[in-house]
């Protein structure tokens, strides 16, 4: 009985300070008080700051007229184009050079990483220098290295580096011939495009069957034959409406073609063997990752070598690479922004630079670039979640 | 009649199985792919080794105090450069008379960090706290001066490697703290805190080091009141702690995730507060799960300390880039970066070796 009046009766109440909800309310209340005073102290300091100094706040600055050229762009762009002009400047080209390193850097760093595994000794040591090598040289040291001690002594344009005629190399830039694209090239992109449909419809047709008949298809051969087979076939009815602008030597520069400006070349150079050391340890780690019972299991069913590494090695590696693989990215992304020390007119050389240098509104111009990054980052983080919700090992 | 069977003894391994011959098949020669990337890796070798070596080492010019000396032979390496203007590489603009307080400074931060690595010293908590706090301190007033008679040395003087390890150094050190506090704001159940926190962990992580850079040396002055003067040094500063402490709080965060709930499940039975069961139980035990991740972590920023040069304070690699742009050695650039390169590469390598050791010495326990 004495027991049973004891459960009943309500617990002795712990004194108010002593309650977690009321201290965790006080303390949070606290918290925003606290954070709301320190914003609005910055806010008022920086309002008084920029008006003693004669700044004009808002963004109405954008639709001034900007006043000084870019060396490269990839929209049409003068002296009288606006600042906003320049953002979309600084973020094409921080967008372009982040997307060209982000292919070579997959290139060398799955080669790398790859070689890094190999059974030939000779091939995996010299993958090792490598990867050690450059991951541990600073980002920037690279960058300048390859902009002032390489690109930079090259010969001036009278006497570049000439490739068959076609390439020039020299001190301002690679130059290329450039594709001009004439009438008619438009059906072969829309034979491409009807190539890539059919590819698609045929081969989620083909798993169909395969997973009803068990018939094998030569998938990779068709595809391939498709994707290339329609847009050439094309592009060989339309009269080959391509022809190539070359570069030339016109007094003390070249004209025509394409030119990768030093600073490009310098900027991918870095970024790419860099970023490349990193990836490469991803795919070690990822294909390291995959037990070797796996293999053996693949093997013990009668997969031959290169169909273990196709459905079984690989999908599972991937599971491990792929999360590194993004952040890397994400990473390369970010730090093409040092662009600014050897000049390649990115989003922050430009924008947070010139920009703002010209205008002195540092803070709509810095949150401006940030926000950019942080939405990058966030598009990606969104990606990576998506991923790994999608390929989660789903255990029994 | 019987006998018994006795099997031959076995054969030898075919000679071409076994030693250097055996080891060459097996290892380079496998199979006709296998045997053509060797062969292209030898090219490779022999096009790229030998030119460096007689570059660096053999044609190159060691002996001599100025240009003249180089400029005679001009198919190696002018490492005479490098020799003479290597003291500002590693005190950028202090002065000469006073490398000694640099020196000592250093030399006091090796003894002190010493004992650490001795399994039999007791007292590691202790010296920990004493490099943390009291150590700081000494060093500041040994750089600056100021005190004891010490000649003042303007913080816009400190260059070279010395300012590399010291913002290196700082951004780790001040970084830990804000971390931490970061990383259990985190796992926080109170709605506020936690999201305050992940913002603000995913704000700076978002972000790349020069646009906060940019943001300490262009926006600081801006936000505090008119009159406050920071000098360079210090944006800078508060800049890469503030950025760093984001990342460090992830790095901590991932030692707190790895502990298992029943740790915590047991201070809680224990009836120790909070801060008590954090600071007594979890902690200890996260943060020696994650000094692997802080190493990495350093090494990052140390490589990433080159940055400072962007927003004009001249560090290691701004003070080798500042030589070879002098009108006197003019030209040197690959000497100049090549040296950059070997003593970043030196530090970081040793440190990532270190935190391989450590990861495999500290596996102990909550595996799996």
């Amino acid at each position: 009985m004495a027991a049973e009046q004891q459960v009943k009766s309500p617990p002795a109440k712990a004194a108010l300070w002593r309650r977690p909800v009321f201290r965790s309310t006080l303390f949070q209340t606290l918290l925003v008080l606290a954070l709301v005073s320190f914003g609005y102290f910055l806010f008022n300091n920086t309002l008084h700051n920029l008006e003693q100094r004669g700044i004009s706040t808002g963004f109405g600055f954008l639709s001034q007229e900007a006043g000084f050229g870019i060396v490269m762009t990839l929209i049409p762009f003068s002296e009288l184009s606006s600042y906003w002009d320049t953002f979309l400047v600084g973020l094409l080209n921080t967008l372009l050079v982040s997307g060209l390193g982000i292919l070579f850097a997959t290139l060398i760093g799955f080669t790398m990483g790859v070689a890094r595994l190999s059974r030939n000794w000779l091939v995996s040591r010299m993958a090792a220098v490598y990867i050690e090598t450059f991951r541990n040289i600073p980002l920037l040291l690279q960058i300048m290295f390859w902009y002032f001690a390489v690109l930079q002594p090259l010969p001036g344009p009278r006497q570049s580096i000439n490739v068959t005629d076609m390439l020039f190399l020299n001190n301002r830039g690679l130059y290329l011939p450039a594709p001009v694209f004439e009438p008619g090239f438009e059906w072969v992109m829309a034979a491409l495009a009807i190539a890539i449909a059919i590819v698609f419809s045929t081969l989620r047709w083909m798993h169909k069957k395969q997973e009803q008949t068990g018939q094998i298809f030569h998938t990779i051969s068709i595809s391939l034959g498709i994707l290339i087979c329609l847009p050439l076939l094309t592009f060989l009815i339309t009269g080959l409406p391509v022809s190539w602008d070359m570069p030339e030597l016109k007094g003390f520069n070249f004209k025509g073609g394409m030119v990768v400006i030093p600073e490009l070349a310098a900027l991918l150079l870095a970024l790419s063997i860099y970023t490349g050391t990193f990836i490469a340890e991803a795919v070690r780690s990822g294909i390291l990752a995959v037990s070797h019972g796996q293999t053996e299991a693949a093997y013990a069913l009668g997969l031959r070598p290169g169909t273990t590494l196709r459905l079984v090695v690989i999908p599972q590696a991937m599971r491990v690479i792929i999360p590194q693989l993004t952040s890397q990215y994400l990473n390369l992304t970010k730090n093409s922004s040092l662009a600014t020390a050897v000049g390649y007119p990115d989003l922050v050389a430009v924008f947070a630079g010139t920009t703002l240098n010209q205008t002195g509104q540092a803070v709509e111009v810095i949150a401006m670039t940030m926000a950019v990054y942080l939405l990058i980052s966030l598009i990606i983080s969104m990606f990576m979640n998506w991923y790994n919700k999608r390929k989660q090992l789903v255990e029994r | 009649m019987s006998s018994v069977h006795t099997p031959l003894p076995d054969l030898p391994p075919p000679i071409t199985n076994v030693g250097v011959i055996g080891w060459l098949r097996q290892n380079l020669f496998s199979s006709w792919l296998n045997s053509f990337w060797t062969l292209l890796a030898i090219c490779l070798i022999y096009l790229t080794i030998p030119p460096l070596i007689n570059w660096a080492v053999i044609d190159a010019n060691w002996l001599g105090d100025s240009r003249a000396s180089c400029d005679a032979n001009q198919s190696g390496a002018c490492w005479v450069f490098i020799l003479a203007r290597f003291d500002q590489f590693m005190y950028g603009f202090y002065p000469e008379s006073e490398y000694w307080r640099v020196n000592l400074a250093g030399i006091l931060l090796l003894s002190m960090m010493a004992p650490l690595f001795l399994e039999r010293f007791h007292y590691k908590a202790w010296l920990a706290a004493a490099i943390l706090f009291v150590y700081p301190m000494v060093a500041y007033y040994l750089f600056a001066g100021g005190l004891f008679g010490l000649m003042d040395v303007e913080t816009s003087r400190w260059g070279g490697l010395m300012l590399t390890l010291i913002l290196s150094g700082v951004g780790i050190v001040a970084s830990l703290p804000i971390g931490i506090v970061l990383a259990l704001g985190r796992r926080s159940k109170m709605p506020i805190v936690k999201s305050v926190s992940i913002v603000f962990i995913e704000l700076w992580r978002g972000v790349p080091l020069i646009t906060v850079l940019f943001m300490a040396s262009v926006m600081l002055p801006l936000f505090l009141p008119e009159g406050t003067h920071f000098d360079k040094l210090l944006r800078a500063m508060i800049g890469i702690v503030l950025f760093q402490s984001a990342y460090m709080a992830e790095v901590v965060r991932s030692g707190l995730q790895a502990i298992p709930r029943g740790q915590y499940e047991a201070a809680q039975a224990l009836g120790l507060s909070y801060w008590k069961s954090m600071g007594l139980i979890i902690l200890p035990q996260a943060l020696k799960l994650v000094i692997p991740g802080i190493v990495n972590t350093f090494i990052a920023l140390f490589k990433d300390t080159t940055l400072v040069l962007i927003i004009g304070l001249f560090d290691l690699l701004a003070m080798i880039q500042a030589g070879f742009v002098d009108a006197k050695w003019l030209g040197f650039a690959i000497e100049g970066y090549v040296v950059a390169a070997l003593i970043y590469w030196i530090f970081c390598f040793s440190m990532s070796r270190y935190s391989q050791s450590l990861e495999k010495k500290l596996r102990t326990g909550h595996a799996g």
